[in-house]
């Protein structure tokens, strides 16, 4: 009888037989830990080479006040892409978030204005995401509906709902208190005004606008919910093999809609802070968002077909993608080679999903 | 007859975790017929793949008329003279048979193909084979015998020097199976190398001269000639010792009723089905592929929806819903296909183990705890021994075996009162099989009811207390352990007119 452990004796016996190369290979890829490794610090070396390469040789990329821009104009994407992970992790994807996030700021912006209360607004516009999240995972899980397809239609509809609740035009807040949630930070805390006083490092720190510091406490938040909870283990085992997560009793169609209605609430979040931040509801902002978040997830070695995907890839793959916009914005790149650029990086991370994939199979 | 044409030399072939051939080495000869036979698992499958390119061996040679061949791709086998005939047979039902014969090749001109020609050679090629099907007919509404010869023809349209046929009369009746016996015939005079893949071992005597016999991904025999030799000869390679030492019974007795089924009826099944299990006892499902066995089992699960009757476990109705409650009630199901419904393949040993029983061990069901689910998987890999590097090894590293007892484990980490194994030992080499055995044994002997659906009759004979016949969607027998012989099971096993397709039995 042939043992998995007496196989391997027996081929490290006849060494020969297989060129080196390919003999190294094998056995890389059957030490998992190897594998998982390489396959992180993997994006970690382009991140580096990345952030190296930017700081020496694009001028004011190490700017404090750059890196501020750089954090901020990643907010949306890094929030909305913490639940993208898990959407992706278990097999599925939305295509509605980048409307959901326009349709939400636009009925933040209108319900503040209707009731007053910034408190209303904020909650209407979460439950609004929520509410096609929840639709999404309803279609989805319950009723058997290809993610791709329904996703593309609550995509579309979220979209037409923004403009109709806006009737196609911004809707300004008069109420200041809005503006509060997009542009408040640490400086207002009594409390840490000390750190003010410690130098220029830390007066950077208090000026740092609260999208930063939602996007952080999300990549946390979200990161634990993946690694050291039963659902988010639920959710890879899903992504991974949905008929044996089935029969092993885990409670798919639940965990399929809670992860839609999740991902809902937080590109509705998102929305509102958007929507704080430019001081007015768009309905026809954030186009093509979806596809950045998708981009930046898979850029961070997140699986397409569900099953793999850690929270430390998608922050390496959400810096990625905004330095290399920061960094092309610095050095002059004109917009329209921008698009070239963020699609061959797009094609690139899909190639490396690929290639990992191959290597695993 | 004519001299050896094809040639395996030492071939060797592995996966991540098992090894599908080590140093195979065998020759056929021109107008021959040779055999391959072997247990599941034992590499025939893996031949028949590097023989039509599919594979590449690791290391070793195939030699075809004394020249050595390297495939890069199953077209460049073809073009070599190589046709393998599977199971699932390479046609396209849409297209007519003419098309089909000459699909890749058809005669043409500048594209536009050359129809009278195209209708008339496949006539000459059918008429050889003394098959009166017309060309123009459309594949699809073909029986699968004459589908089976217009394979064949295909592979001669091809001018193929190397025919191999996998399993070909696992779908014909008696009288198609000598209607494909004469072909070979034919064949055979035609020159042509033959390589038949084959279950049943009378039919090996039938038409075969000559026979291999692999074990466990190595050459067992070569016979150079079947005279002398007996089934009983073949049987005891393939195996490699008496199945009594495989199998290792010990009886028991049975407790109290467990399981208790009461005319449950849904989907796959044709009549209520009814029947129970007690504590300790190992009850048997017998029957032919598509009998209801899976769905019954399923039902009992809760995987799918039954439409009437009951699941009692300790005298308590269940009636499960979803996998879920039925686990909750303490019945769990190993399923059939272990690839596709039972591991996640890339997803950890430890992973695999905790996915059902983590619940257990985290204190607010919402954290997971780490440490105790290491212990668990831990333990659990101990006491089943599984061979794996880590815990952390992907469960598709393991091989089938070892896999299996992963999904044991993790229903070892749940309270159990009734286990269903569905095929626990399809695909599985005959060393892990016994280990599976004696886990079962084991477990009935803590005072589980254990069901063991299973298709290879010996296994049910030999493991089992209680053997539950099914046929066409109802259970049509229930015989205990010392009623039970090979006849009389799968006499009740087979539908009343077919009596002349008895699946072999090993």
């Amino acid at each position: 009888m042939s043992t998995p452990t007496q196989s391997r004796q027996q081929q490290s016996q006849e060494p020969g037989q297989q060129p080196l190369l390919k003999r190294l290979l094998s056995r890389m890829s059957r030490l998992s830990t190897w594998r998982t490794v390489w396959e992180q610090t993997g994006m970690l070396l382009v991140f580096a080479v990345l952030v190296a390469y930017c700081w020496y040789y694009v001028p004011k990329f190490k700017t404090l006040e750059n890196i501020d821009g750089l954090l901020l104009s990643v907010a949306t994407v890094g929030i909305i892409a913490c639940t993208m992970l898990f959407c992706l992790a278990s097999g599925d994807f939305d295509l509605s978030v980048g409307s959901v996030v326009a349709m939400s700021g636009v009925v933040a912006a209108e319900v503040t204005n209707r009731t007053g209360s910034v408190l209303a607004g904020i909650a209407a516009g979460m439950l609004a995401g929520a509410l096609v999240g929840l639709a999404n995972g309803i279609v989805i899980a319950v009723l058997g509906i290809n993610a791709l397809i329904t996703t593309l239609a609550t995509m579309q509809i979220a979209r037409g709902l923004g403009f109709l609740a806006s009737d196609g035009k911004a809707v300004g807040v008069a109420n200041d208190a809005f503006y509060t949630l997009g542009l408040s930070s640490l400086g207002g805390i009594t409390w840490l005004r000390w750190l003010g006083e410690t130098g220029r490092f830390g007066q950077w720190l208090l000026g740092l606008t609260s999208p930063i510091w939602i996007t952080l406490v999300s990549f946390v938040v979200f990161g634990i919910l993946l690694k050291k909870t039963v659902f988010g283990r639920n959710a890879l085992a899903i992504g991974g093999n949905k008929e044996a997560a089935l029969l092993a009793g885990i409670p798919v169609r639940l965990t399929k809609i809670v992860i839609f209605s999740l991902q809902g609430m937080v590109a509705g979040f998102a929305g509102v802070i958007l929507a704080s931040r430019m001081g007015s509801g768009l309905p026809d902002s954030s186009r093509g968002l979806e596809l950045q978040v998708i981009s930046a997830c898979v850029l961070g070695g997140v699986s397409l077909t569900g099953g793999i995907g850690s929270m430390w890839g998608v922050v390496m793959g959400v810096l990625i993608m905004g330095i290399a916009e920061n960094a092309m914005n610095l050095l002059n790149i004109p917009t329209f080679w921008q698009y070239v650029a963020s699609g061959a990086i797009l094609l690139a991370a899909v190639l490396l999903d690929r290639l990992k994939q191959r290597r695993a199979a | 007859m004519g001299s050896a044409y094809l040639q395996f030399d030492s071939v060797s072939k592995s996966f991540p975790g098992v090894r599908a051939l080590d140093r195979v080495s065998f020759s056929v000869r021109e107008g021959s017929v040779h055999a391959l036979i072997g247990e599941n698992g034992a590499g025939k499958s893996t031949l028949l793949k590097v023989l039509s390119g599919l594979y590449r061996p690791d290391a070793g040679r195939l030699v075809l008329g004394g020249q050595e061949q390297h495939f890069r791709s199953t077209s460049a086998a073809i073009r070599a003279g190589i046709a393998v005939i599977y199971q699932e047979l390479q046609l396209v039902p849409e297209l007519s048979v003419a098309e089909n014969l000459y699909l890749g090749h058809l005669p043409n001109r500048l594209g536009w193909v050359n129809r009278k020609k195209l209708i008339d050679a496949a006539e000459m090629e059918l008429m050889v084979l003394g098959e009166g099907i017309d060309p123009r007919t459309k594949l699809g509404s073909l029986p699968i015998a004459q589908r089976q010869m217009v394979e064949i023809a295909k592979a001669l349209a091809r001018d193929a020097k190397v025919i191999a046929f996998d399993e070909p009369t696992s779908s014909l009746s008696a009288r198609e199976t000598d209607r494909l016996f004469a072909v070979i015939d034919q064949l055979k005079l035609r020159g042509r190398v033959i390589l038949y893949v084959s279950h049943r071992l009378e039919e090996i005597f039938e038409v075969c001269h000559s026979a291999t016999v692999l074990r466990d991904g190595r050459l067992a025999q070569t016979y150079g000639s079947l005279e002398g030799v007996s089934r009983d000869d073949l049987v005891r390679k393939m195996v490699g010792r008496s199945i009594e030492d495989i199998f290792h019974y010990q009886g028991r007795t049975p407790g109290a009723e467990v399981l208790e089924v009461r005319e449950l009826m849904g989907p796959g099944l044709s009549r209520p089905v009814s029947f129970s299990a007690r504590a300790g006892e190992i009850v048997g499902f017998f029957g032919l592929v598509g009998a209801g066995r899976t769905e019954l089992m399923k039902l009992i699960y809760g995987a799918r929806r039954a439409q009437g009757g009951r699941v009692l476990v300790n005298g308590q109705a269940i009636n499960a819903a979803s996998p879920q409650q039925a686990i909750a009630a303490g019945i769990v199901l190993c399923p059939e296909d272990r690839k596709k419904e039972g591991i996640i393949a890339i997803r950890s040993v430890m992973e695999n183990v905790n996915l059902s029983g983590r619940r257990h061990f985290s204190p607010l069901g919402f954290f997971i705890h780490e440490r105790r689910e290491r212990a668990n998987a831990r333990r659990h890999v101990e006491r089943l021994a599984i061979r794996t590097p880590s815990l952390r090894q992907l469960a598709m590293n393991l091989s089938g075996g070892n896999q299996q007892k992963v999904i044991l484990a993790r229903w070892l980490s749940e309270r159990i009162r009734v286990i269903l194994l569905d095929e626990p030992t399809r695909g599985i080499d005959v060393g892990a099989k016994s280990e599976i055995y004696s886990i079962i044994y084991e477990l009935a002997n803590a005072g589980i009811a254990v069901v063991v659906v299973s298709s290879e009759l010996p296994e049910v004979l030999g493991i089992c207390d209680r053997i539950c016949i099914m046929r066409e969607g109802a259970i049509v027998a229930d015989i205990a352990r010392s009623e039970a012989t090979q006849q009389k099971v799968v006499s009740l096993a087979l539908p009343a007119s077919t009596e002349a397709q008895l699946p072999e039995a090993v």
